[in-house]
């Protein structure tokens, strides 16, 4: 959309213009770690990263990594709302059994639809 | 001087002072520390935040943490204006300058390497989007989606139907063509990002596929299927930029976004 006049014009405007999950994208997670006097338990660190992640990557995502521990992160569900949290959670499930058995369905593509299955 | 050292970035040294005008974490100036033919861009930042307890602390709060990441970020941005800095990551601190020159020292053979591989460099994201399946209300519903996606967003609504089914057989026919079709659109969605990233990498020195992004954080409509990052030379930007651009008219359905230029945050290790 706006490509085309970001650039060189951007230079200098990133820090406005760009979306949060961009910068913490790679404030937090990319850029060079070098342990300075002042050291974060590392493990600390990552936790914070892994919580950001699953903001930033998909939930699915963070399922197949076996990351479930939102359901019960007193400091997530207390922002968040305990209820809300567990509604979300559940259409979330959903989703992702949704999209799992779509996986599993993948490998029957080469095959031309039934009219029973055409567009609907 | 009291109060701890943050340190931004590690550069060559690039001989134009950085604007007075420049902020950085804590509201703080960044000035340079020139040691051993590098310089550290540094802050003056207070114990009472960036101590390791208080620090730890503000870690868990998605605010603080959002603020002091955009000052970073404004500093890294002021920095690749100028020169192609090596963007440390987020909260290095040191006690003093003493502190800090004694790891440029450490890290000196490091740093020139990576340096050197990025000097002139500067990084692009690349992310596509994939729209929802087309639905009968879906022109009604694009607008209000896009402030209100974690309750609106259609992915997360897979059963909503255009019609209501008659019988369990037509329900089951119409969820199974809405499935297709979204497989469809999945399919093609990942079919165009393989190319685009193909196509892409041509035209990059090196590349990163991320994790992709959620819209809760990203505020962006439509679900992210790729996210990556291409280390292009500056004077390649402009065409790759066009590039980019063209891709966008032959893509219905999907959205193509592209950021930057940034410093080459992805790149910045020495794995490659």
């Amino acid at each position: 959309m706006t490509t085309a006049q970001r650039f060189p014009d951007a230079y200098g405007q990133q820090g406005s213009s760009a979306n949060l999950a961009d910068i913490l994208e790679r404030v937090l997670d990319k850029g060079i770690v070098i342990a300075g006097d002042i050291r974060i338990n590392l493990l600390d660190i990552e936790l914070v990263t892994i919580k950001l992640r699953l903001i930033v990557c998909s939930v699915d995502k963070a399922k197949e990594m076996g990351i479930d521990w939102w359901e019960s992160d007193p400091a997530l569900s207390s922002r968040a709302g305990r209820d809300e949290l567990s509604r979300e959670n559940a259409e979330l499930r959903a989703h992702v059994a949704e999209l799992e058995r779509g996986r599993e369905a993948a490998p029957a593509r080469e095959r031309e639809p039934t009219e029973e299955e055409a567009q609907g | 001087m009291s109060g701890l050292r943050y340190v931004y970035a590690v550069c060559r040294p690039f001989g134009t002072p950085l604007s007075a005008q420049l902020t950085g974490v804590a509201g703080v100036p960044p000035k340079q520390l020139t040691h051993h033919g590098l310089v550290a861009v540094v802050g003056q930042v207070p114990e009472e935040d960036f101590a390791e307890r208080p620090l730890r602390a503000h870690l868990e709060d998605l605010d603080w943490l959002s603020a002091t990441a955009r000052a970073h970020q404004n500093v890294i941005d002021a920095l690749t204006v100028v020169t192609s800095p090596l963007p440390l990551r987020l909260a290095t601190v040191f006690l003093d300058d003493s502190g800090v020159r004694t790891m440029m020292e450490q890290r000196e053979d490091a740093f020139l390497r990576t340096l050197d591989r990025l000097d002139g460099r500067v990084e692009w994201g690349v992310k596509v989007y994939a729209e929802s399946p087309e639905t009968p209300e879906s022109s009604a519903t694009v607008d209000s989606a896009a402030g209100t996606e974690s309750s609106e967003d259609p992915n997360s609504r897979p059963a909503s139907s255009p019609a209501k089914p008659v019988s369990g057989r037509d329900y089951l026919r119409q969820r199974r063509g809405q499935r297709r079709a979204h497989e469809e659109k999945w399919e093609q969605a990942e079919e165009f990002s393989r190319r685009l990233h193909e196509t892409l990498s041509g035209y990059a020195e090196e590349t990163r596929i991320h994790a992709p992004q959620n819209a809760v954080l990203s505020h962006a409509s439509g679900r992210n299927v790729l996210n990556a990052a291409y280390l292009v030379p500056r004077s390649e930007s402009e065409a790759f930029v066009e590039l980019v651009d063209r891709t966008k008219d032959d893509s219905p359905g999907l959205r193509v976004e592209l950021t930057g230029p940034w410093a080459a945050y992805s790149f910045s290790g020495e794995d490659s």
